[in-house]
Formats: structure tokens, sequence, C-alpha cells
């Protein structure tokens, strides 16, 4: 079943094209990985996707929506993370994960809640205002927050952002596993080891434009590269 | 450049900013403005005002008085016939004047019997403003010295009328046209009555309009800051909710410390307050139920506007101290009507400022109190259906904002229209 479906997205801040007419789609339990180098486009595209900016043109579809006709439809079942997110300040952690949940016609808030903290695996300190968090207790409580609501897609921009190794290992099992329970995924990373690691399909994108699209190893073959970091290389320069 | 100097250049780079540049310059034109204003007030007390007065008593102390009247007022009637007051008031009404003067009968005999001699006067107020009855507080003046005047012949000339009489040797007896209405007291008294009355409610709506606005931009400002406005609008919930849930959660605490206030200005009126012997519930000036409830209607629409306003303004907000900023416009539309009202009466105002006052959404409620002390419902209801329609015009303004990608990007764009067949 295919869950996004992009066709020939253009979209332009004014005058200036972000995006030049991309179309890919990903299919349910599909972990799909946006790369490029900086002010490619890629979270411009994820920014459209979950509703956040409108399509100047071409259409999008999420699980059979159009996103330009029904966008509160699609928020119902979407998760978007941002790369530079933050949680409000004067909440504790708990509470914040309660504020979102608190907009999902779930009849167990709880049982969300329990999962965003299970996620965000920040022992006592879930008690304590979000102010006093380090920066990567912060993006565990927002990486928590995306996935507590079992969405049918998440869009997780640069996911692991911030986060030392050990704990951006345990996001990255989180998202496995996340994909494996049905959610779909699309992410964009400057790791090119992570999206080695999760992503079942990527894009490299250059400029706002798809310069090459398939599976990690396939593309490795292509390029006869050992990693994907030198068929980026390759394929950018 | 040295270090030093490296320094002081981006320092002053940062705190020479729009936000704190305008606001002193706004102010210091404020304060230019409250100059202008007393040098009027102060021309006005300098301008003669126009009267008439019918002498009846014709005797050499009443001479005191009309002789002052003539010299320094602009007398358009005079008659020794208190059956020309009718005629009397027509003209002076016609010439825009303030006054009939009547002098009465035994105005003399009475003096010379150690009694008060009665002066009566017939005001025509126009307006309870301050500055409306800057007028009539010349034509008390003129009068003042003229009863100075006969105490002087009192006792210069050796009379045997008492040291209270020669003294206070005239009586005023005021009766006031306003607004269809006749009282028993004088323009001054009513104006320095209805201040007392109605002055804070200006005062509370400009701070609750500025102490609330400045909350929702804030809210604003520090959603874009802290980065939380993304994940908000990606959320399964409807903008209008968003932004009705941010203008509710602001009318609730602007209220709460309106309240506050309002409790505290109350207690710092009364005790400043020089008329507590009178109440103007005695004179029929009071509201009734039904006023306070317009005027609470007034007062939340308005609020709800001046929300709606100040959220428009705050998704401009980058950060909260743009937000800063952009409270400033929403200071001016409070305070400009604040100051009007305090000093004005709506209808005395000339046309172009009736109209620039209505147009400020603000202003109503500010109006609305003396207004309906006049039963001037007219007023009161179109400007709540005035604030009304511009409350949910903003709002409607708002969420559409929330639509676009103005909220994040800067900018509005959201879908080209077809004219005509072509895309503009």
């Amino acid at each position: 079943m295919t869950v996004i479906e992009v066709n020939n997205l253009v979209k332009k801040y004014g005058a200036f094209e972000a995006v030049k007419g991309i179309s890919f789609s990903v299919n349910k339990g599909e972990i799909f990985g946006l790369i490029g180098p900086n002010g490619a486009g890629k979270t411009t595209v994820l920014r459209v996707i979950s509703t956040l900016l409108t399509i100047t043109s071409g259409s999008i579809k999420i699980m059979n929506y159009d996103l330009s006709k029904k966008p509160n439809e699609i928020r119902k079942f979407i998760s978007y993370l941002p790369e530079d997110a933050g949680a409000y300040k004067n909440l504790t952690g708990r509470k914040y994960l309660t504020f979102i949940a608190n907009f999902f016609d779930s009849k167990d808030t709880k049982e969300m809640v329990r999962k965003g903290i299970e996620i965000a695996d920040l022992d006592e300190r879930i008690d304590d205002k979000v102010d006093t968090y380090s920066k990567g207790m912060k993006r565990r409580l927002l990486v928590g927050r995306a996935l507590m609501t079992e969405p049918k897609l998440a869009i997780l921009d640069e996911p692991t952002s911030g986060l030392d190794v050990l704990n951006a290992q345990e996001i990255r099992k989180i998202i496995k596993n996340t994909a494996k329970q049905g959610t779909t995924i699309l992410l964009s990373s400057h790791n090119m080891l992570e999206v080695e690691y999760l992503c079942d399909k990527i894009s490299l994108i250059a400029e706002g434009k798809i310069v090459e699209e398939g599976k990690p190893r396939a593309l490795m073959e292509k390029y006869n590269s050992v990693n994907i970091e030198e068929v980026f290389t390759k394929v950018v320069k | 450049m040295s270090a030093l100097g490296n320094i002081i250049s981006k320092e002053l780079k940062e705190l020479l900013t729009p936000s704190a540049i305008i606001p002193i310059i706004v102010i210091a034109l404020i304060f230019g403005s409250i100059g202008s204003s007393m040098e009027s007030i102060q021309e006005g007390l300098e301008e003669k005002p126009t009267l008439g007065f019918i002498d009846e008593d014709n005797s050499k102390l009443s001479h005191v008085i009309t002789t002052y009247l003539n010299n320094n007022t602009d007398v358009i009637f005079n008659s020794t016939d208190i059956s020309d007051k009718s005629i009397g008031l027509d003209k002076i009404k016609e010439k825009d004047g303030i006054a009939l003067i009547v002098i009465k009968q035994n105005f003399s005999k009475n003096i010379f019997n150690n009694s008060q001699g009665d002066i009566q006067l017939y005001w025509i107020m126009k307006g309870g403003g301050i500055f409306d009855t800057i007028s009539s507080d010349v034509v008390e003046g003129v009068l003042y010295s003229s009863s100075q005047e006969i105490s002087k012949i009192l006792i210069g000339e050796n009379t045997k009328v008492n040291s209270t009489i020669a003294l206070w040797p005239t009586k005023r007896i005021d009766t006031t046209y306003f607004k269809d209405r006749e009282i028993g007291l004088s323009p001054s008294t009513i104006s320095g009555m209805l201040a007392s009355q109605s002055t804070f409610m200006p005062i509370i709506i400009m701070m609750l309009i500025i102490f609330a606005g400045q909350m929702i931009i804030s809210s604003m400002a520090l959603e874009k800051e802290n980065k939380t406005l993304e994940t908000l609008l990606t959320l399964p919930v409807k903008r209008t909710s968003i932004v009705t849930g941010k203008i509710a959660a602001s009318a609730f605490i602007g209220l709460l410390f309106a309240i506050i206030y309002m409790i505290g200005m109350n207690n710092y009126f009364q005790g400043f307050s020089g008329f507590g012997q009178m109440n103007l519930a005695d004179y029929g000036l009071t509201l009734s139920g039904q006023d306070f409830i317009l005027v609470g209607i007034s007062l939340f629409i308005t609020l709800i506007s001046a929300l709606a306003l100040c959220m428009l303004l705050g998704t401009f907000a980058k950060n909260f101290k743009s937000a800063q900023t952009l409270v400033f416009p929403v200071t001016m539309l409070a305070m400009i009507p604040m100051f009007i009202t305090m000093f004005f009466d709506f209808d005395t105002l000339p046309l172009v400022f009736k109209v620039l006052l209505f147009a400020i959404p603000f202003a109503h409620p500010m109006i609305a109190t003396r207004a309906l002390i006049f039963d001037n419902y007219l007023l009161v209801i179109s400007g709540i259906i005035y604030v009304f329609i511009f409350a949910v015009i903003t709002i409607s303004i708002v969420v559409w904002v929330f639509k676009t990608d103005r909220l994040l990007t800067g900018s509005t764009r959201r879908k080209k229209f077809k004219l005509f067949g072509r895309k503009i």
C-alpha cells in the first residue's frame, strides 16, 4: 500500500524555487530517507508533506488523501519531528507528552503518554521541567512525542541530531522497531551511516531535484562504492 | 578599530533597534501633543465666552456684575425683563453661547438686608469632557470677581451689612441644560462628577488592552522562538481552535487582571474624588443594570478584537524581542482614545475626530459609560456592532494567515487566484 505519493512537487518561496518538481512514493512500513547537501530542499519537502507549507504546484497524496484538500484529515495520522524542534519550557516532560496526547482521539491517553515516556527514557527526569533538560534529553523527549501516537506516517527531520552515539543508537533502534510495527517513516539525515542502517530506500536531493533514488545496497553497487557516503559524494559532485 | 571600540560598536548596534527607538520617539510626540493641548486650554481660558444676561434688579450692585460681564465676556443678549428668558436662551443657543445669567429682583435689597443676592445661571452645556467646560469656568471666574467687587463696595462704604454677607454677598443658583436634561448643578461640577465616575474606565481599558495584547503577541513570539509552533501546526487541531484557544486564554487572564486593577483604581479615585457628598444618581445620571450589561458586552468584544489584532501582529514576530515592538501600535491605539475620552465629550468633537475615534475599536467601551448615562444607546449599540464586525474580520484574517506559509516563512502566498482565466 502506498502511504506517500509525491508527484512533480514544486515549492517556491517568492521567486526562489526550493523544490523543482520532484516525485517519489513510499510504501507502508518502509523507512524512506531523503539525503542531500545543506539547502538541497530536504526540509522543505518534509514540511510540505507534514502540512506546514503549501504546495506551489504538483500534488501529494498521503494515505490516498489529497494534501491540499484534506490537511486536517492527514494530521490525524502523521507525526512530524522538526530538526530544531522545541518543547514548552514551563511544562515537565510528562505534562508535555500529556498535552500532545490530548489532541488525539485516543481512548487511552495514559497509554500513549506511557509509551512516550518509555521511548524518551528519561527516568525520573520526566517530571522535571523541560527547561532543565540537556539538548539530548530534549531530543529524546521529542522523539518520544513523535512516535508515542503510533502514527501511520512519521516524518523525522534529522531524528538523532544533537544526540551522543549511545542515545543515537537507541533512537535508531526505536525507529526501526516502529517501522516493523507498520509505521511508515520518512526521514532526512546528514549521517550517512544512519541512512545506510535505517533506510529501505533513499532519494538523493541536490538543488531541489532528486538526482538519484534506490535501495542503499543497490546504489552502492551501482556506483561501486563501499558506503552511502561515497555514493553521495559521487552523485553530488 | 580597538577592542573597546569594537565592543561599543556592537553594543550600540544591538541596543539601537527600532523596538528601542520608536517608543522613545512616540512618547516624546505624546508629551508634545499633551503640551499643545495644555496650550489650547490656555487659549480657551483667554477666549471671551458668549452669554446673555437679564438684570431684573437694575441696581447699583447688579450693575457691578453686568459691567464685569460686559468687560470680560461677549454679551449677545441683555434685558431687564424676566419674561425675555426664553428669547434669551434661544438666542444664546443659536449663537453657540454658554449661559444666560439672571440677576434676580431684590438682589441689592437682599444684600443690604443681610441676605445673599441671588444670581440664577442657566447654562447650556455641550459636552461632559474637562475641555468642554473651560468657558463655564471663565464665567464662574468673572462672577467671583464681580462678587469680590461688591464686597469691596460694601466694606468701603461702611454699610451695615454683616461680615459674612460682606465677604460672600452673592449666591449662585445653577441650572444646566445638558443633553435634553435639566440638572441643578454647574457644568464644571457635572463634568467633575462625570470625570470622577468615568475617567478610570478608559485607563482600565487601556491597561487591559496593552496587558492582554502583550501576552498574546509574546505567546506567538515564544512559540516561534522556542520552536514549538511547527509541532503545534502539525497536530490534529483546527487552526480556528489554535487561534480561539490563544485568544480565550489571554482574554481570561486579561479580564482577571482588569478586575484586580479595577478594584485598586476604584479605591484610588474614590480617595481623590472631591464630590463625595454628591451622587450622580440623585440627578438621574446613573447606569441601569441594562447599561452595565452593554458596557460589559462592549468591553468584552473590544478585548476580543484587541487580542485578534495582537495575534495578527504576533504572526510577524520573529522572537520575543521583536514582539515588544509589535505591541507598540496597539498601545498607541489604546492610548489615543483614552486621552481623547478623558478630556473631551464624543458629542462635542469635530466630525473628522468623531469618525476617527469611532474607527478605533478600543475607543468604544471608553465612550460607552458616558454615552449610556445620557441614554445614547444608538452610539453604544452601533459601536458594539462595529467592534464585533472588526473582531470577526480580524479573527478570520488570523485564521487565514495560520493556513498560509506566513507563520513559518514570512510569505502569505497560498494559491494563485484566477481572474478571467488568468492567474494573478
